[in-house]
């Protein structure tokens, strides 16, 4: 399953962790919601980076406290139909101003990479293969946005009020 | 939804394969042959809920060809002609019961 | 009308190249079904029966001459020769094949019609008052929040996958023609004591399984405020909403389980997170969108103009005069109901020969605008009544004059078992049959307004539930039965309708709406008291004895 940072396929820095296995040393590490929550001070005090995988039926609340010291949340879609990952995206970011890595995980499909991109996803554990080689291009799909959200894409209507004004500002 | 691959599948009596074709959407029944008929009487016919189990599921492995692929029931009439079995698939295999707003 | 510009054109534009290449992916098997099917659903691309079924959206029910003729040509085209619109201001297609539809967005997308979001878990198409703009003592018209709300929703990165459909409709005016009460979010607009445009919110309206009148959450929420509370909604319910069963998912059931009180306050509580956010709306925000409308530049015209007075000697015309037009408001000018329900016909049909000769009449006589009714017939919305005698010849010759807006053969009906995969039985001919039976307008008129609504299963595309009578589909032993239930609203006075007694077969249905008209003509206090009303003075009882005595 292909990790897509920074638009293009790319190696995960981070390992997935299972509950029950050991911490294997002191290199990036994703767990879960679960075990963080058991000791995050512990976690948190590593050398190496930490992540948490937050399950998409659990408030984002919960995780604020350690946002700063995150390096990734990762979010779930269990299937492309369940939305509320975005929801959580939305939050973590513009409400809580989250800074670090945001990734998407799941069922990750093409056509949903804009809005996830919209939603202030900034990684994703792509499902397929040839979805991956494909995200630079589906990013570029859309060049129009009705309506803001964090990620600071001009809207169309404060595009059309700027066009309008700068016809008036015109000699 | 469950899928059609773990509903309980019931059989009254004979029955098809029935979908749509993906392309076009117009219905057609599976043949025994492994493929796809427009013409009810192409269908294999199915008469225990095993049978029509792997039928179906062989149905849904054509993802690419078909849509919606479900059982259906049908009657043998004396010369063995088969007929639909209900009123939704005698509107599915002659159309509308109405006419049309124009002549089709 | 609004103007699409080319911002609004370049993203149905990217729409389409989007759809074009999903197609494709479906196509060649790179997308499995599972994987397609919500997106052909958020495009408008349902299955049924015989074909695929397009749905297109007409937003808020408006559209151009321009328009309706390329529905025209998509029906001629890539279909058989006609469509059929709905109860929520779309129209349908019903035998498209998917390899040509994304052909057939790209010559809708040529005159700024889309198809997205007119099915999917997403919100829908944004209904209105189809009276919008011209109905005399409106507050101000309400396409201008219908269309900030459509440019908000559409493709909206956070809810695009909702538990399940979300519908909005808006209406300006005292009596209620956008059956607001029956919506997600039902949304009234009206002016405070200060002066100020604001909205009463209702949500948790809906019909299907299991019907609910919406409750309101908020008595006042100002204009500027509109977005970020919807917003605030739909967080609250993307998040809370039901997604482990498809009939225990939509916004009513939430609602209903937590109750308004403990709902508001999540509402509330996120709203208040999130109100001073760039979704505020300044003054110059709504005025951008407002001069984006366009309104005719009507003539100062007389009352009653000459040919109305010749013409009033016709009673053919004097019928459906009396019928089929209303009061404008502005002086001299009229709203024109074009009845999509002829007698024996299909309910809200139209081929495109029908598209084409009324988009050009919308040109002689209606300014090129046209509208749609959630009661599935058309509206001229901007008739000068001098040229009513005129206009009346045209649609006559084309079957479209038939004078029963509001009547027992105006019925609201859905596409049923003879098109749709959802359907226990079928509704177009029950329709029809019913329009045979009260064919005659002078009995229908005796009769007044009633308001038939036929849906051919529980999800309730023909709104039975909200009909004076309704008639809803079932199947008994592979049979096709049919209750009937009375004394539904769908107003600003909306009630769901009450059963009354065992589903009666097919053949009986007609049989049963007659002697529930009989039952009324003999029940009635006088000849003005409409069946509704009748219904609510003495309830069922009358009514059920009726019908059930000899069944």
């Amino acid at each position: 399953m292909p990790l897509v940072k920074g638009g293009k396929i790319a190696a995960d820095a981070f390992v997935h962790v299972a509950d029950d296995a050991d911490l294997p040393g002191d290199g990036a590490l994703l767990v879960s919601a679960a075990r963080f929550l058991e000791d995050p001070e512990a976690l948190l005090g590593r050398a190496g980076k930490t992540g948490v995988i937050w399950p998409n039926n659990r408030d984002v609340d919960d995780l604020v406290p350690y946002l700063d010291r995150l390096a990734v949340v990762a979010l779930v879609f269990p299937t492309f139909r369940d939305g509320r990952a975005y929801s959580q995206a939305r939050l973590l970011r513009e409400r809580h101003g989250f800074k670090g890595e945001l990734r998407a995980t799941g069922q990750v499909l093409r056509d949903q990479f804009v809005f996830m991109l919209r939603a202030g996803f900034d990684s994703f554990e792509v499902k397929k293969e040839s979805d991956a080689e494909a995200f630079a291009a589906t990013a570029k799909r859309y060049s129009v946005f009705y309506q803001p959200t964090g990620d600071g894409r001009i809207t169309a209507l404060h595009r059309r009020m700027q066009l309008r004004h700068s016809e008036s500002a015109g000699p | 939804m469950t899928s059609p691959l773990q509903q309980k599948i019931k059989i009254t009596g004979p029955s098809v394969v029935t979908a749509n074709r993906t392309w076009d959407g117009v219905v057609i029944y599976r043949t025994a042959a492994g493929g796809w008929s427009t013409d009810l009487s192409d269908a294999a016919i199915v008469r225990a809920a095993d049978e029509a189990r792997a039928l179906l599921a062989e149905s849904v492995a054509d993802d690419v060809g078909a849509v919606g692929a479900y059982i259906a029931p049908v009657e043998i009439k004396d010369g063995g002609s088969i007929e639909p079995g209900n009123l939704r698939e005698q509107i599915r295999r002659q159309g509308v019961t109405i006419d049309l707003p124009v002549p089709a | 009308m609004y103007a699409y510009d080319e911002i609004d054109r370049t993203l149905i534009n990217e729409r389409v190249s989007e759809f074009r290449d999903q197609v494709k992916r479906r196509l060649s098997g790179e997308l499995t079904e599972d994987e397609f099917k919500s997106l052909r659903l958020m495009n408008g691309v349902y299955l049924q029966l015989h074909a695929y079924m397009f749905r297109v959206a007409i937003p808020y029910g408006t559209l151009s001459s321009e328009q309706m003729r390329r529905f025209a040509h998509v029906a001629r085209r890539y279909d058989r020769g006609y469509g059929h619109f709905t109860t929520r201001q779309n129209i349908q297609f019903n035998w498209i094949k998917l390899a040509e539809l994304p052909d057939a967005l790209a010559d809708l997308a040529e005159v700024g019609i889309h198809a997205m979001q007119t099915s999917g878990n997403c919100t829908r198409n944004i209904t209105a008052d189809q009276w919008a703009g011209v109905a005399p003592g409106e507050i101000e018209d309400p396409r201008i929040w219908a269309e900030l709300l459509r440019q908000y929703s559409t493709l909206h990165p956070e809810f695009s996958f909702l538990p399940r459909k979300f519908k909005f409709a808006i209406t300006a005016s005292e009596h209620d023609r956008a059956a607001i009460k029956v919506h997600d979010i039902g949304l009234r607009l009206h002016r405070n004591a200060a002066g100020e445009t604001g909205f009463e919110v209702l949500v948790g309206g809906g019909l299907g399984r299991t019907p609910f009148i919406g409750k309101t959450i908020k008595s006042f929420v100002p204009g500027r405020d509109l977005l970020s509370y919807v917003e605030a909604i739909l967080r609250v319910y993307n998040q809370y909403g039901r997604r482990d069963n498809i009939y225990k998912a939509r916004i009513k059931i939430l609602v209903h389980e937590l109750g308004i009180e403990k709902f508001a306050k999540e509402v509330e509580d996120e709203w208040l997170a999130m109100r001073d956010s760039a979704l505020t709306l300044d003054d110059s925000d709504v005025e951008d969108i407002r001069s984006r409308f366009t309104y005719p530049a009507y003539e100062k015209l007389p009352h009653m103009p000459e040919e109305l007075k010749k013409a009033a000697h016709d009673p053919h015309f004097e019928a459906w005069r009396k019928n089929s037009t209303f009061a404008h408001k502005v002086p001299g000018y009229a709203i024109v109901t074009v009845s999509l329900k002829p007698i024996g016909g299909p309910p809200g049909d139209a081929t495109a020969e029908q598209m084409d000769a009324i988009a050009d009449l919308a040109d002689k006589y209606s300014f090129g605008e046209l509208r749609v009714g959630h009661e599935q017939n058309l509206a001229l919305p901007h008739v000068a009544r001098r040229d009513l005698p005129a206009l009346w010849r045209a649609l006559d010759k084309i079957g479209l004059a038939t004078p029963n807006v509001n009547l027992v053969t105006d019925i609201i009906a859905c596409p049923g078992l003879d098109y749709c995969a959802l359907a226990n039985a079928r509704s177009i001919p029950i329709a029809q049959e019913l329009t045979r039976r009260f064919a005659n307008h002078d009995t229908a008129n005796l009769i007044g307004r009633l308001h038939v609504n036929i849906s051919g299963c529980i999800n309730a595309c023909g709104h039975h539930h909200v009909g004076h009578i309704g008639i809803l589909g079932v199947e008994k032993n592979g049979e096709e039965f049919y209750q009937i239930t009375i004394g539904g609203r769908a107003d600003e006075h909306a009630v769901v309708g009450t059963l009354i007694g065992p589903a009666v077969p097919y053949g009986d249905v007609a049989d049963v709406v007659e002697d529930l008209v009989e039952a009324y003509l003999a029940l009635r206090a006088r000849p003005d008291e409409l069946f509704i009303d009748t219904v609510k003075r003495l309830g069922v009882e009358p009514f059920r004895e009726r019908v059930y005595a000899t069944r």
